[in-house]
């Protein structure tokens, strides 16, 4: 007999186990629906497999694993998927939560299974496949998925299967040691394989099963002689409340704690529910998954209590028929054991893995508790708390919400067995308070973790939008250089067009250029301008004609309008129409001035140059007939657009076409260019460049067709069908 | 001699002083350059607090700012995606009485909620992308836009604008993974609710003696 450690408190409740002890494990008719809520386990739920309406047979798989930590759903009978829905679950909220109903069909026919009793011959990696296949968690009530366990990243050196079942009420496991204890030697056994037959095996039970103890003694004795299988040992170890926990059993069997915040990996050490290893055997040697478990159903309110082996998803009312359940007595009926179970919403719930205990007590088995008094700081708390807390502490600061020394005094290290509560004089609930406490801590963190993403995600976005701002003030700065520039060459050219008049009219035309050269010396380029206006006089013979003409036009038009009012005037008299009319006039006189003068310099620069070069002089001052000198500025823009219109114009429509052509051909090389490198690449958006490419061969095509529907010369060039092969 | 004697000590402590004030001076200013603090800590710390909405109900342009606000003087009390447990957390940072919500602000939600475009009606206009702080709209011009649940901070500065209202609120709801168990009421409360206390674990009970008995 190896030796036992004690651990810090635990309490001494009323055991209660007699009454469900009585009949060996019974089984429950097939309930003619099967409720199986996605998410059984610790971890993510599952994923449905199946459609409503499919139909499944016992075993199936429905829903898969998703994720690391989670663990697939099996229809325990054959039948039919009548629904995927939200329904109530049975859960400390009472909330619903998505499930598959399946509606029975009474054949309970199984799908093909097989497992093999040669588990020594498969390595580790493939029976833990096998055991996450079969959807295996821990039965004892937390519901870890059992594989994840299985894979630590530390040598093992101690197995430990937990037998102790310390809740009172709880005798699932006591029954199932009881009745299938060589099932459970070889499940055991199994676990050590997966973990390299760790140096110590150990079951722990409590000295309350005796008989539990005696038959997996001797089956013990028996199996050890058939398998050469590491030396499995039962240690017994006095009753006390909570040695079941995980920590505090580890405690009690090697001495070891395992350190806050840690898990038993970390000491070598795995431990498993007794419940646990006998699904590992269902699943290995009979390839079952887990589809029904043990569960003890009990309290005066039940008749007929005892141990049943029920499907998973079976309705808990369903269950409770078979016990005789008489729901006038229960006000209160309660899934798990009666320290740390919760109360059910209604009793259409299904049993689910973790199920071990439904318990139905009376009013006066289980009587409401008292109102809660003020603490009197008795200590009685501290001195049962297996997790040596200090739950006064814990419950002042609860009360007023300081969770920082809630962390402090290890609030997350609270198994929240509820022996603190038990002993409480003054009956105060503290484990809801902890609970309270840890959600709410839980869900800061939660939103701490949100608002620091939220935070770098406006930082990024702050600096994107600053960026982008920079970006574009440059921009405008650059054009409003490249403006004041340009402003600059007009000032410069009309400064050496006073010296020189007749550059003035070359002006316009020129101005085109400006952009070109940029800030270049501009006084430099304007004279070159005017010594070349100089060389041409032909050209200067040109534009005088051409002002004579336009001057006409303005004088006729002047002349009109003029007529105009004084029509008006024959209607109206004003002194505003009066004045116009003056206007009018003088504006006419201006403009016949301006026609002589043109003539006059035409016939200058006939006879003589330097004569014209000087009659010419004026004219930049009074070129506009109204007064308007916006007019000025907008008929050289007028004229820059016309003398690009004009460049267009120029270049025939076959030339256009080729440009066009060519521009297109550019881009398809590039859009090729990047296709090639996605491709490379291995990039995504393959799709989308290629999509671009065919565009732009399309887009080419066009252009050709155009091209020859114009009736040019045909230049040789790609043929927009064979970029087409290349690319597909 | 006695005199001159004491000038001498006068010299000397005066020279001292000075002597000293002036190697003091140096270590303080060459301290000032080599350990100055860059930004603002408490801006910092402050905008911790804050629930980085970036709702911008406060009236300034997003929680840091808000933040540097605080600093310089502004009430603790206008941020309503944070309620009153933000104010209660500055308060105690900074050390002043937490005054109420101010209600000009808007009200504290009781349940988170996130922007949802539907779909089919969106117009691709990227005006919501524009308005969204944290860059939680997906979409491009003329091409539907959606809202990346996981990042949406329930702002709603993206319902605005939207030309075609095509975006709604809507409250996340709680699920098992989120759910917690509540606290306790408070005793007076309890007798006065007609409900019984529904998260009363079996544990709480005063007295086992009858069932002893029973077992």
């Amino acid at each position: 007999m190896s030796k036992i450690w004690d651990i810090h408190g635990g309490i001494h409740p009323a055991e209660n186990k007699q009454q469900s002890l009585g009949d060996p494990i019974q089984t429950v008719p097939l309930p003619p629906s099967l409720i199986l809520p996605l998410s059984q386990h610790i971890g993510a739920p599952a994923s449905p497999l199946v459609k409503v309406g499919d139909k499944v047979l016992k075993g199936q798989m429905i829903a898969a694993a998703k994720g690391f930590v989670s663990a697939p759903i099996h229809a325990p009978s054959s039948g039919v998927v009548s629904a995927i829905e939200e329904q109530t679950v049975p859960h400390a909220s009472g909330m619903q939560a998505p499930c598959i109903v399946i509606a029975t069909d009474g054949d309970d026919s199984w799908i093909e299974h097989s497992g093999t009793t040669h588990y020594c011959e498969k390595t580790a990696e493939e029976l833990i496949a096998m055991i996450r296949d079969a959807g295996i968690t821990g039965l004892g009530g937390a519901g870890f998925p059992s594989a994840v366990k299985l894979q630590p990243r530390q040598t093992i050196n101690t197995l430990i299967i937990n037998a102790t079942e310390c809740e009172p009420y709880i005798t699932a496991d006591d029954q199932l040691m009881r009745q299938r204890a060589d099932d459970i030697l070889i499940g055991i056994n199994i676990l050590a394989h997966i973990l390299g037959d760790p140096e110590r095996v150990l079951i722990g039970i409590e000295d309350n099963k005796p008989e539990a103890q005696q038959v997996l003694a001797t089956a013990l004795q028996n199996s050890i002689a058939v398998e050469n299988a590491p030396a499995i040992e039962v240690v017994e170890f006095p009753t006390k409340y909570p040695s079941g926990g995980e920590k505090q059993l580890i405690q009690i069997l090697t001495g070891e704690e395992v350190p806050s915040g840690q898990l038993p990996a970390n000491l070598g050490i795995v431990c498993q529910n007794i419940g646990t290893t006998h699904a590992i055997y269902r699943a290995i040697c009979h390839g079952e998954p887990l589809i029904s478990r043990v569960t003890t159903v009990t309290g005066k309110a039940c008749n007929k209590p005892g141990n049943f082996e029920v499907l998973i998803g079976t309705p808990v009312e369903h269950l409770l028929t078979e016990a005789e359940f008489n729901s006038v007595l229960c006000p209160n009926l309660v899934m798990g054991g009666p320290m740390m179970g919760f109360t059910l919403p209604n009793t259409s719930v299904p049993i689910i893995k973790s199920t071990n205990c439904l318990l139905a007590t009376t009013a006066e088995e289980n009587p409401a508790p008292p109102p809660a008094q003020a603490c009197i700081r008795c200590g009685h708390c501290a001195e049962v708390c297996p997790a040596s807390l200090l739950p006064q502490q814990l419950y002042w600061h609860a009360q007023s919400k300081n969770y920082e020394r809630l962390e402090a005094h290890h609030l997350a290290d609270c198994i929240e067995c509820g022996a603190c509560s038990y002993v409480c004089p003054s009956s105060i609930p503290l484990v809801q308070y902890y609970r309270a406490a840890k959600g709410e801590i839980r869900l800061i963190a939660e939103e701490k973790r949100q608002s620091d993403r939220a935070r770098e995600r406006f930082e990024h976005h702050q600096a994107r939008v600053e960026r982008e701002e920079k970006e574009k003030a440059a921009k405008r700065e650059a054009r409003k250089l490249a403006a004041e520039a340009a402003k600059a060459k007009r000032e410069a050219e009309a400064k050496a067009a006073e010296e020189n008049p007749e550059s003035t009219t070359k002006n316009i035309p020129t101005d085109g250029d400006t952009k070109n050269t940029g800030e270049l010396d501009i006084v430099q380029a304007a004279l070159a301008r005017v010594a070349a206006n100089k060389a041409s006089p032909a050209d200067q013979r040109k534009r005088f004609e051409r002002a004579i003409e336009t001057t006409a036009a303005r004088l006729a038009k002047a002349e009109q309008a003029l007529e105009v009012l004084n029509k008006d005037k024959n209607a109206e008299q004003s002194t505003e129409k009066l004045a116009q009319i003056e206007q009018q006039r003088a504006t006419i006189e201006q403009a016949r001035l301006r026609h002589e003068e043109a003539k006059n310099k035409l016939a200058a620069l006939n006879t003589d140059q330097p004569a014209a070069v000087e009659a010419a002089k004026g004219k930049p001052q009074t070129e506009t007939p109204t007064d308007d000198e916006g007019l000025d500025r907008a008929a050289t823009a007028i004229a820059r657009a016309q003398k690009n219109a004009a460049e267009q114009a120029s270049m025939s429509p076959q030339q256009k076409l080729l440009k066009q052509r060519d521009a297109l051909q550019n881009r398809l090389n590039k859009a090729q260019a990047r296709l090639a490198q996605a491709e490379s690449e291995g990039s995504e958006q393959i799709d989308a460049f290629s999509n671009a490419v065919a565009t732009l061969v399309e887009k080419l095509a066009t252009a050709e067709l155009k091209l020859s529907d114009a009736g040019s010369e045909n230049t040789p060039h790609q043929n927009p069908a064979s970029t087409t092969e290349e690319n597909s | 001699m006695d005199e001159l004697s004491s000038l001498e000590l006068l010299l000397t402590a005066v020279i001292a002083l000075v002597a000293l004030a002036t190697v003091f001076g140096i270590i303080l200013g060459y301290a000032a350059v080599s350990f100055k603090v860059e930004g603002n800590p408490l801006a910092d710390q402050i905008d911790a607090l804050l629930p980085q909405t970036q709702c911008g109900n406060c009236g300034y342009p997003g929680c840091k700012p808000y933040a540097q606000a605080i600093v310089d003087g502004e009430d603790i009390n206008k941020c309503p995606p944070g309620g009153q447990a933000t104010i209660d957390a500055l308060a105690s940072l900074l050390d002043v009485p937490a005054p109420e919500l101010d209600a000009e602000h808007g009200a504290e939600a009781e349940v988170k909620s996130v922007a949802y475009i539907r779909e089919d009606e969106c117009i691709g206009c990227t005006k919501c992308i524009q308005a969204c702080p944290v860059d939680a709209i997906l979409g491009a011009a003329k091409l539907m836009h959606t809202v990346i649940v996981d990042e949406c901070t329930g702002c709603d500065l993206c319902v605005e604008p939207c030309p075609v209202d095509c975006i709604d609120m809507l409250e996340v709801p709680q699920t098992l993974s989120d759910w917690h168990w509540q606290a306790p009421l408070p005793p007076a409360e309890r007798f006065a609710s007609p409900q019984p206390d529904a998260n009363m674990i079996a544990t709480d009970r005063g007295t086992d003696d009858t069932t002893d008995r029973a077992a």
